[in-house]
């Protein structure tokens, strides 16, 4: 693509920090300079490690993230956060709770921060998250940390995002401890039980490790162990062995091709995702005009045809001009 | 549901630990559909710009107990307008003496909200003014 780069992207890549976040913002936004401008950064990302920090609400997810910022400055690297908390179904609006509790970074020049509020996405992450991470990583930081709405179980977006999932768990969820579904067992990349400063912290381990042994390998035929590590974030205790571990996953994909790998199936998901959504609204612009297709979308919406069939029809009188 | 929340910083600049009014303003504006971030206390002008910036808030609703406000809201606002946050719509809210509103006001607060302020008349502010820009933008 040729032309003239969108003016704030060039200013993003240069690490303007006032560029950079109004891309995020117009991505969140869906205002199209958004889009146009991620085609120019699109060539400057890669370079970051994409973690991902996941774990049920109140586990100290956002604490964590404060203390994790703290030991990759100490180690002399650029760290961005996005952090994500759920909307209101109601007002569409939202407390973004999370920054408060990595404050003190604010007047760290080599941190960015930024809260999103999830607008109506169920899976942990709002629809622009990855968009905000591809700034991010245009914009030179070295570690890009996404902090996922409090999950349930299923609501797993951010593995198919981040290079390394964390997950986070804490003691006294007893039984509940099942509510890490086997799903998310094959998700972590490292487990972590946090506040190990409370009581049963041990037992929560000990289970977690058990689990961990009869977790099924990873399908990807990935022969990473993934690691079990006890922290109390609010004291910084057992942070440096985790950011250990963060650095020895990041190598381990480097070696095994799987840093790019993961970051090329995500685009390879999201180019689908938009090819599902473009393909579908210019069918149904020029469908709509064709009488005999009309009358079958028509006949839909009356349920004279099943949906499935319908689309069949459709779909087999698609070609591609060579 | 709005497309584009506003979205609004709230601070506390210095020494004001009074988090009470605070919260009920942050849940009224979640409540008008905005989206709101709080800064936590004893932020420095510095913290809550950057903040500002990052964050690529509409509004920054900053209040100040009276030790330090002279020097702090005005330093805030010096400090949006140099990293590239001039176009944020600031506010001031808390105990500000009447002698200094000109001051501040002239510094680049638009308003500046008393004590126990109504929380639909701080909203109506806010959306009158979000209803402007989105005429005047380009
Ligand atoms: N005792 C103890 N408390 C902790 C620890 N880490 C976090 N907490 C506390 O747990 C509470 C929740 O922490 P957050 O960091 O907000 O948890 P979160 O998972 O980000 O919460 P959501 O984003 O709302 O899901 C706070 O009161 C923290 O101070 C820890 O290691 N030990
Ligand atoms: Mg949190």
């Amino acid at each position: 693509m040729s032309g003239a780069m969108q003016p704030l992207a060039a200013e993003a890549i240069a690490g303007k920090v006032a560029a950079g976040a109004r891309l995020i913002r117009w991505l969140e936004d869906g205002d199209p300079r958004g889009r146009a401008a991620l085609r120019d950064l699109y060539p400057h990302t890669g370079r970051a490690h994409l973690i991902g920090i996941t774990g049920p609400p109140g586990a100290g997810k956002s604490t964590l993230v404060d203390a994790l910022v703290a030991e990759e400055r100490q180690r002399g690297r650029r760290v961005g956060v996005i952090a994500v908390d759920p909307s209101s179904p109601f007002s569409g609006g939202a407390i973004l709770g999370d920054r408060l509790r990595m404050q003190r970074h604010a007047a760290d020049e080599g941190v960015f921060i930024r809260s999103m509020g999830s607008r109506g996405q169920l899976g942990g992450l709002s629809r622009a998250t990855f968009d905000a991470v591809l700034v991010l990583d245009a914009m030179g930081y070295d570690r890009v940390i996404v902090e996922t709405m409090g999950v349930g179980q299923d609501e797993l977006d951010i593995v198919g995002l981040a290079h390394s999932t964390v997950i986070v768990n804490v003691p006294g969820l007893g039984d509940e401890i099942q509510a890490i579904k086997a799903g998310l067992m094959e998700a972590g990349d490292i487990f972590v039980v946090n506040k190990a400063d409370r009581d049963g912290a041990d037992q929560t381990l000990r289970q977690l490790e058990l689990m961990l042994h009869l977790r099924t390998r990873h399908p990807s035929g990935d022969d990473w162990q993934p690691p079990l590590l006890a922290v109390v974030s609010t004291r910084g205790e057992g942070i440096a062995a985790l950011v250990d571990a963060l650095d020895h996953h990041a190598s381990h994909l480097h070696d095994s091709g799987g840093f790019e790998a993961r970051l090329g199936s995500r685009s390879h998901h999201l180019f689908l995702g938009l090819l599902r959504d473009g393909a579908a609204r210019r069918l149904m612009e020029q469908a709509l005009d064709q009488p005999e297709i009309a009358a079958l979308v028509e006949a839909v919406r009356s349920r004279r045809i099943d949906p499935y069939s319908a689309a069949d029809t459709l779909v087999a009188r698609i070609h591609l001009q060579p | 549901m709005p497309q584009r929340p506003i979205r609004v910083l709230l601070a506390k600049l210095g020494l004001d630990t009074h988090t009470v009014g605070v919260t009920v303003i942050a849940h009224a504006l979640r409540d008008a559909g905005m989206e709101v971030i709080f800064t936590g206390l004893k932020q420095t002008p510095e913290m809550v710009a950057n903040t500002a910036i990052q964050e690529d808030v509409d509004v920054v609703g900053v209040s100040s107990l009276s030790a330090g406000h002279m020097r702090n809201l005005p330093r805030l606002a010096k400090l949006l307008q140099e990293k590239g946050g001039g176009d944020k719509l600031l506010v001031a809210g808390g105990v500000i003496p009447e002698q200094d509103a000109p001051a501040i006001r002239a510094a680049g607060y638009a308003h500046i909200f008393t004590m126990g302020a109504d929380t639909r008349e701080i909203i109506t502010f806010i959306q009158d003014w979000h209803a402007r820009q989105e005429t005047t933008a380009p």
